[in-house]
């Protein structure tokens, strides 16, 4: 009896055990926004798209785009794709996944109200079905980027019925053909997310259930891990890796990030634009020698990020090595002070979105150009209200990041081309708007590296942009959990993640 | 009196419209366009600002947007978040009983310390329980939520793993987890309410304990503790009632803090979100709401007045 009603009692502790194996927790540094691959905007959005849908082509360890739902594609000539298309695939509410699927979701994504994918898909002028597992899309002029486009949203495949029926309220229960299906949503606190019986890659999922969390305060977040209530976190601060790793339940996994962050200078937009830097390059030579970038990712990110002056990271195909990011040199910053003839000290405004650590760069860069003669006053805002002040011109230089592309394209035509979106300081010199295009339309991979780097010369000398660093993905998690794959894009795949 | 609450109940409408002028309109002078928000990565595309901005009716004149907007609350639609595409009313009504009963276990929390030790503070004036009472009191109301909410979390969560560290479980799902959950953040935010009604009724209770009648009640050889909660307590908590319904505001906005420590899915996450990404109608929404529950909250310490203080039921 006695022995009966130990192994009864080992059995009901034995219980939370495995649930918990069961369930993934992953803690996300915001809530997500809309859960449709059309509509959808942030980052943290495509982590939770990762478990939910997946996509023509996804990227590898190395950057490499590999195939997903796509078996292989082929370039019939420069304006003309054919992909050829995985069988077997379902989406979650049974529907199968053919080529009629993958025109529709262009087209919807081309036309349908509101969509941010418009932009990334706006060289494409029409999809034809070939075959049920052959697509053929005809683009409107060569676009290289594209391939790289569709290993993110643009490329998560939606099934037509479901979509067309859902309209503008797919996003509240999503269906995609993802390793996991969507059970529920409760705003600001959990994406609730089980597992896809029909999942054409199922011997690669080991979770039953995926849950995420947004948790914005990093020491809750790091409780939460430490004590095991996730087991998953994104985007750890650097401040916080001793603790995780001072803790034999926890380890960290990093991967250079494919962003970068930078400051941008008012060249262009508006009357500010005719402050001293934003009209005499040798001052923005000068304050970009006064900075000592290593110093930087050392004081404010216990150097854990990598210094750079490309909008690249050193990880991509794309880094140009004869291009390191130069170092302080605070005789050749006086002296370019000096020429440039403008009297000391130089008012320079810096627009700063107010977070805790980009409030400390802002700080530790306003220290070391004062030393070159630059009076730094630091214009600490909210981050919404930011973004308004730099569009209409409101600023002399913004410190910024940008969350990266996995192509180069997207880490740089729109933020350096005439007239173009992101374009906040209104750049404008025809040598990189030429290099940048040709980039963009180049073929191989050699010709379009030879357009970054010439674009790459010409802004080392223009200097509308300083680039500061590269940031670092960092993952905290469960020492318990295996197989996660460290991507630059700092994406959370769920294939092969497994708990021993 | 009945004549007083049905004017309060008859001013409740004009003032939540007056709320909701003020709530739309200051939302403007907020720094940051919505339209651009919303547009993420894409807003230098004026198409798509333009698009955005249709859509939500931010290109109408703010007159227009504002009609429409109360026109449909008067038909009980208060909107959609612009950011997730969820009714504003399911929003709401998923998170307020997370808010209120945060706020519930908190008054409860900040009413059964506060109050006792006001009343003993005051017994033992002078003597060592008073000033036991006055440091702690002085502690509770000089430590910040914040700081409080996270110390809370890495000692009795992550030392002792005694409660989950943050997260929320609603009542009627599992009542021991939702205790479990809520009872930490329930702490740290009647902590500083608990630290206020602490004093006040330690001050309104030396009031009254110097009274003639007090005196009287001795002479008449009543016993002490009799004195104390029959005689001096009643009239002292009036002053003490006022409190804790002004506290309750306080209330509604330390949860904005004590939930965004402990990661609870109430009413000031919802709103600090709200305004960060500028998803107005969500924003307006709750503010309505709220106001709508301080006026009525207010209403019953009316009531609570007359049931406490015989005296007023004339007036």
């Amino acid at each position: 009896m006695m022995r009966r009603l130990l192994l009864a009692l080992c059995l009901v502790a034995a219980i939370p055990a495995v649930v918990s194996a069961q369930t993934l927790r992953i803690a996300l540094r915001e809530d997500a926004d809309l859960l449709d691959p059309t509509l959808a905007r942030t980052y943290v959005g495509r982590i939770v798209f990762a478990g939910l849908c997946d996509k023509l082509f996804d990227l590898n360890e190395k950057l490499e785009i590999v195939p997903q739902l796509a078996t292989g594609y082929e370039w019939a000539d420069p304006v003309t794709l054919i992909i050829h298309l995985r069988s077997g695939v379902k989406f979650h509410d049974g529907e199968v996944l053919d080529a009629a699927a993958v025109k529709y979701t262009f087209e919807r994504g081309l036309t349908f109200p509101g969509s941010f994918r418009r932009s990334e898909i706006a060289s494409v002028d029409h999809v034809e079905v070939v075959d049920p597992a052959t697509v053929k899309i005809v683009l409107k002029s060569p676009t290289s980027p594209l391939l790289a486009q569709l290993t993110d949203r643009a490329g998560m495949i939606l099934p037509p019925k479901a979509t067309e029926a859902a309209g503008k309220d797919f996003s509240r229960a999503p269906v995609c053909s993802g390793p996991f299906r969507f059970v529920e949503r409760v705003a600001q606190d959990r994406v609730v997310l089980d597992r896809f019986a029909d999942y054409w890659d199922a011997k690669d999922i080991h979770f039953d259930r995926v849950i995420y969390q947004p948790m914005p305060d990093s020491a809750v977040l790091l409780a939460n891990l430490r004590t095991g209530a996730i087991d998953l976190a994104e985007r750890v601060l650097p401040s916080d890796i001793a603790q995780v790793k001072s803790d034999p339940r926890l380890r960290i996994v990093t991967s250079p990030a494919l962003g970068f962050e930078s400051i941008t200078f008012n060249v262009g937009n508006g009357d500010r634009a005719l402050r001293p830097l934003g009209q005499n390059k040798l001052l923005r030579q000068a304050f970009e020698a006064a900075i000592d970038r290593q110093a930087l990712v050392n004081v404010v990110f216990n150097g854990m990020f990598t210094p750079t002056a490309q909008a690249v990271s050193a990880a991509s195909p794309f880094y140009i090595e004869s291009i390191p990011p130069p170092g302080r040199d605070l005789a050749k910053a006086k002296a370019l002070v000096k020429a440039s003839g403008a009297p000391l000290p130089i008012a320079v405004e810096m627009t700063v979105p107010n977070t805790p650590d980009r409030a400390q760069e802002a700080e530790v860069i306003q220290a070391m150009v004062k030393e070159a003669g630059f009076d730094v006053k630091l214009n600490l805002v909210e981050f919404a209200a930011s973004l308004q002040v730099v569009t209409r011109g409101d600023f002399e230089a913004y410190l910024s990041g940008w969350s990266g592309r996995a192509d180069p394209d997207g880490n740089m035509f729109g933020f350096l081309t005439t007239g173009y979106a992101q374009n906040d300081g209104h750049y404008s010199n025809p040598a990189v708007d030429k290099a940048l295009t040709d980039a963009r339309h180049g073929v191989d991979l050699a010709s379009r590296r030879d357009d970054y780097e010439a674009a790459l010369r010409v802004l080392r000398d223009d200097l509308p942009v300083i680039y500061l660093f590269n940031p670092v993905n960092i993952v905290g998690m469960s020492a318990k959990l295996t197989g996660f794959r460290a991507v630059p894009d700092g994406m959370i795949r769920l294939q092969g993640l497994a708990e021993n | 009196m009945q004549g007083h609450l049905g004017t309060r109940i008859a001013q409740i409408i004009p003032t939540l419209l007056l709320v909701s002028v003020l709530v739309f309109c200051l939302q403007q002078l907020m720094p940051g366009d919505p339209a651009m928000v919303l547009a993420g990565e894409e807003r230098g595309d004026p198409q798509v600002l333009a698009q955005i901005r249709a859509e939500l009716w931010l290109d109408r004149p703010l007159p227009v947007q504002y009609l429409h907007w109360i026109g449909n609350v008067a038909r009980g639609d208060l909107g959609y978040s612009w950011r997730i595409r969820q009714p504003v009313s399911t929003l709401i009504a998923t998170k307020l009983p997370v808010t209120l009963q945060l706020g519930a276990m908190a008054f409860a929390f900040a009413v059964l310390i506060g109050v006792p030790a006001g009343i003993v503070a005051a017994v033992q004036r002078n003597r060592f329980w008073d000033y036991v009472a006055n440091a702690v009191g002085l502690a509770g109301l000089s430590t910040p939520t914040f700081w409080l909410g996270i110390m809370m979390i890495l000692l009795v969560s992550v030392d002792l793993g005694w409660l989950p560290p943050s997260g929320y479980v609603p009542l009627t799902e599992d009542w021991r987890q939702s205790l479990a959950t809520t009872i930490m953040p329930a702490f740290v935010l009647g902590n500083a309410i608990a630290a206020i009604l602490m004093r006040h009724t330690r001050a309104a209770m030396l009031t009254a304990l110097d009274q003639d009648y007090v005196r009287t009640a001795r002479a008449k050889g009543l016993r002490e503790s009799g004195v104390v909660l029959r005689h001096a307590l009643r009239n002292a908590l009036i002053p003490v009632v006022t409190l804790g319904a002004l506290e309750l505001g306080t209330l509604l906005s330390g949860a904005v803090l004590t939930e965004q420590v402990f990661s609870i899915p109430g009413f000031g996450k919802m709103i600090v979100d709200a305004v960060f990404n500028r998803d107005y109608p969500v924003v307006q929404g709750v503010v309505l709401v709220t106001a709508f529950l301080y006026v009525v909250l207010n209403l019953l310490a009316d009531i609570l007045y007359v049931v406490i203080n015989p005296r007023l039921r004339g007036s």
